[in-house]
């Protein structure tokens, strides 16, 4: 079978020559984790089964910083590589490839040219673009008070779901689930989906996006912003259908180290790979 | 001292053939990623990634062709990854119109709906007769990427995996051995059937 995704997700400052993996509440108080080939390494020992490298200063100038820190980390490690930020045109999705990522994340890019993926899946295929989405819940009253977007019911309330860029500072007003579906029909291969409501609050997972987007398209979903604990990673997998999970600073600082994780989601029934 | 033995990665565009030169360095051999064709007739291994479609594929490799089946027919160890599999059957969904090698007798399907597809992520191996390379792959989990599986006339598949629906993990047939998972990509487990393809 089929097993569930444990991604830790390493947010990379590139001002540096080998790079640094940065945790950041709120972009203010910045806390650094270590260099990302180190920190990657240890996490592929650990059982992690996929990693995510993001870019968070998304600086075009930094990629071949970005592409050096790859290279070093496929030596060593033997599992697939993401590639996030500052991904902009079809040749950065080509070298990231050649420097030993499997696939590369956009979002930014992604809207302001949605032929991009069009472009870059015919050429590195499917499999190898993501497509980042930084999702916010819009609250309104009743069903029919946001006609022209997608809203469902959640915990809070009616609520349809904004599409965020430039790493949450910007709101784009483009509904979610209608954009993970356009993505979809262009060729996207993958949802990296992102809860702004939930990232670093480490209050869990926002179910209600999460299997609005997943039951939305036919391609596989990464839940990404709130994972705070195990429990947080068993509750999006028993109440939704996606296939994997991403976290970042509970792994850094070694609260819940991977194996910890998948030994709790193993004792719960959830299929992982151990 | 044995000569070393020559090992080539064929380059047929672009993709993430580093892995694989990384996943054979850490094994202790070491590859020559290439397109020029001295190289590849001389290999002693060769070794056929996959990248894009089914169609895009063969377009670049057509002009190898011949250097393939030459590689293959001398019985020197092949090995095909992910796409590199199924462009070794006779034909897929993907591209109706165009052939694949035909080493392989059979078709390349689409996975069946109701489904995440691709099937992206960690898979356990279930091996259906020894092909050599998975002697010790039976429920390891690996990692797949893909849309569509071989279906073969023959009985030459040496093991699947289950997605709801059986789908083909991997095929062998005397020297051509071929990977519906990336072996570079699988830990270990992986590195281990790459170890086992050089011990061939």
């Amino acid at each position: 079978m089929l097993t569930k995704r444990i991604i830790p997700c390493l947010d990379c400052d590139l001002q540096v020559p080998e790079g640094r993996v940065v945790k950041g509440i709120e972009f203010k108080q910045i806390k650094y984790a270590g260099e990302p080939a180190e920190l990657a390494k240890k996490y592929y020992e650990d059982g992690a089964d996929e990693i995510i490298f993001l870019d968070i200063t998304a600086s075009h100038e930094r990629r071949g910083t970005m592409a050096h820190v790859i290279e070093n980390v496929t030596e060593e490690v033997f599992i697939p590589i993401c590639v996030g930020g500052g991904i902009r045109k079809v040749e950065d999705y080509v070298n990231m490839l050649k420097s030993g990522a499997d696939k590369c994340s956009t979002n930014t890019a992604a809207i302001h040219n949605p032929n991009l993926i069009n472009e870059a899946s015919d050429v590195v295929g499917s499999q190898a673009c993501v497509i980042g989405i930084d999702a916010k819940r819009r609250y309104v009253e009743n069903l029919s008070d946001a006609p022209d977007k997608n809203v469902v019911e959640s915990d809070k309330g009616y609520c349809w779901f904004d599409c965020s860029i430039y790493g949450g500072r910007e709101f784009t007003g483009i509904d979610a689930i209608a954009w993970a579906q356009e993505c979809e029909k262009r060729g996207a291969g993958e949802i990296l989906l992102t809860s702004m409501d939930r990232d670093g609050t480490k209050e869990g997972y926002d179910i209600a996006l999460t299997k609005a987007i997943n039951e939305a398209v036919d391609i596989p979903i990464i839940a990404s912003g709130g994972g705070g604990d195990p429990e947080d990673f068993y509750q999006v997998f028993k109440k939704t259908d996606v296939n994997a999970a991403l976290a970042a600073s509970i792994f850094h600082f070694n609260e819940y180290p991977v194996p910890k994780v998948k030994d709790y989601l193993n004792k719960k029934g959830i299929n992982i790979r151990n | 001292m044995p000569l070393d033995k020559k090992i080539v990665i064929l380059n047929y565009g672009s993709g993430n053939l580093k892995s694989i030169s990384n996943g054979f360095k850490k094994i202790g051999e070491n590859t020559l990623v290439t397109d020029k064709k001295e190289e590849i007739a001389s290999a002693d291994y060769l070794i056929l990634p996959g990248v894009g479609s089914f169609g895009s594929a063969m377009e670049h490799i057509i002009s190898f062709k011949d250097l393939i089946l030459e590689h293959i027919n001398e019985g020197k160890p092949f090995l095909g990854i992910c796409l590199g599999l199924q462009i070794l059957f006779s034909e897929s969904e993907e591209s109706p119109k165009i052939k694949g090698l035909n080493i392989f007798k059979g078709k390349v399907k689409k996975i069946p709906e109701g489904r995440k597809i691709p099937h992206m992520g960690w898979n356990s191996l279930k091996v259906k007769k020894n092909s050599g390379i998975l002697n010790e792959s039976n429920d390891k989990f690996f990692y797949f990427v893909h849309s569509y599986h071989g279906v073969p006339e023959e009985d030459i598949v040496t093991a699947t995996i289950d997605y709801g629906v059986e789908l083909t993990a991997a095929v062998n047939i005397n020297n051509v051995y071929a990977t519906q998972f990336h072996p570079e990509k699988s830990g270990v487990h992986g590195l281990k059937i790459l170890k086992s393809f050089m011990d061939l």
